[in-house]
């Protein structure tokens, strides 16, 4: 495997983790933020904490986006799908989140079809085949799913298909960071950005971060050695002074990202006023709907949606792990009345959760133990 | 559902340019690629596939530890590569 030794070679590591610690100054304390559920999974699965000094620390972020789907809208899709001849679909990560009553996998239990899909467009073909049927889209995910969405809708517009419909709950990455940065619970000195999300809204989106609030950007690929290396070019910049964005993952981000994708969810869609975030709250255009002129698509108009809000349960602090207060294991239910076979809390239910990460990979000893490192990086 | 799997274009699909057979870790599957239709992958160029859609180009080397990291990661890429052998898009 001559290629992913590129990503993995663990002397470049070991001279990454020596630059990096050349750059913290005495006495002062840094707090980077990864956004993306896939950067937190490889943090954990390689161990790369133990690779930094004690004066850096990784907060984990809210780019899950099964984990800030709040419980009201699990139960609004399923009230949706409770309607006569609605067949549901959804991803399969949505299946195991719970609402109030329990989640997609127990309301079929009580007679509701809400099916898996691996993409939207199964949906359309479901709906294709099942002309006396009312097709329900339960669509979700940041802006790297949404894209899809919105193709799909001008396709389904496209055959003229008339029994197919998306609930939207599409969310934007950016006002989620901006809510952050905002909040008073929290001092970060940087952003590892996300990569996903990057190649469709490209980096330009993140400059207001580096301006307006004096923090470094650096968007990230996934292999352990570009997150060392993502830490290290923001290690650079604070220690320089500078706040600017800068892309690692070039070789698969573009700067101005995905025209197509943008133009499609900009014909499709239109920001929220506001949205409700599990952990997080109401944030203001957060999210997206279907536009004015794809109505007939738009499941909040052909349905009743009761859009009742139900608060998490009182144990769960999936809130305070999303906004990067509190560690998965500091949570009160986290690995005891909490594990990804009975979830309570989201960011135990997806594989990119916080939580599920450090359930599957953490160690019970949570110091950093860099004489016994586990990454598990090949040698050339 | 977020992850990002790398898949090598096969085909076009005849008469509908903007859809395209891949292979996945040796599932072929049909995927849409109107999404690159700025910049459209050729047969044996791999992309980067999200939902049923490419959403970027990528080369081998970056295919190929897409694809490690992947493997690596167990359940969530086993689920997400039986969800993509029950899919039929059209």
């Amino acid at each position: 495997m001559r290629f992913v030794d590129e990503f993995r070679d663990a002397d470049k590591a070991h001279a990454l983790a020596a630059r990096i610690a050349a750059l913290c100054e005495p006495g002062r304390q840094y707090k980077l933020m990864e956004v993306c559920g896939g950067h937190t999974h490889t943090i954990y699965k390689h161990g790369l904490e133990d690779y930094l000094p004690e004066s850096i620390t990784l907060v984990h972020g809210p780019g899950c986006p099964v984990c800030v789907i709040p419980m009201g809208r699990v139960d609004d899709a399923i009230h949706l799908a409770s309607q006569p001849d609605v067949i549901m679909t959804s991803f399969g990560d949505m299946m195991r989140v719970p609402g109030s009553n329990g989640a997609f996998f127990d309301a079929n239990a009580r007679g509701t079809t809400i099916k898996m899909v691996y993409s939207p467009l199964d949906s359309l073909k479901i709906a294709k085949a099942n002309p006396d049927k009312r097709v329900v889209f339960m669509a979700i995910g940041f802006e790297t799913t949404a894209p899809s969405t919105a193709m799909t809708v001008l396709r389904a517009r496209a055959q003229g298909v008339t029994n197919f419909s998306v609930f939207c709950n599409h969310v934007t990455i950016i006002p989620a960071i901006k809510a952050i940065l905002d909040s008073p619970d929290l001092r970060l000195d940087g952003f590892i950005g996300p990569g996903h999300v990057s190649t469709v809204i490209g980096c330009r989106p993140y400059e207001f971060i580096a301006r307006s609030y004096g923090k470094p950007v650096v968007v990230a690929g996934f292999e352990p050695l570009d997150i060392l290396q993502s830490i290290y070019m923001l290690m650079l910049q604070l220690h320089e002074g500078r706040s600017e964005v800068e892309n690692q993952y070039s070789r698969v981000v573009p700067w101005d990202g995905n025209p197509v994708a943008l133009r499609a969810i900009g014909e499709t869609m239109e920001l929220r006023p506001f949205f409700e975030w599990r952990g997080l709250g109401f944030i203001s255009h957060s999210a997206l709907k279907m536009r004015g002129a794809y109505a007939d698509f738009d499941a909040e108009l052909l349905f009743d949606v009761p859009g009742v809000r139900v608060a998490d349960p009182k144990a769960c602090q999936c809130g305070e792990v999303l906004k990067g207060v509190l560690k998965p294991w500091e949570c009160k239910v986290f690995g005891t009345a909490c594990t990804p076979e009975t979830p309570i809390g989201t960011c135990m239910v997806s594989p990119e959760g916080a939580c599920a990460a450090y359930y599957n990979y953490g160690r019970l000893n949570r110091q950093r133990v860099p004489e016994a490192i586990s990454i598990e990086l090949s040698r050339p | 559902m977020c992850l990002g799997i790398p898949g090598e274009v096969i085909e076009f699909l005849p008469e509908q340019p903007d859809l395209a057979r891949v292979d996945v870790s040796g599932v072929r599957r049909v995927i849409n690629v109107g999404l690159l239709t700025d910049e459209p992958p050729k047969p044996g160029e791999w992309v980067l596939i999200h939902v049923g859609f490419a959403l970027s180009k990528i080369d081998e080397a970056e295919a190929a530890a897409a694809l490690e990291f992947l493997e690596g990661i167990g359940q969530a890429y086993e689920d997400e590569l039986t969800a993509l052998r029950e899919s039929r898009i059209e």
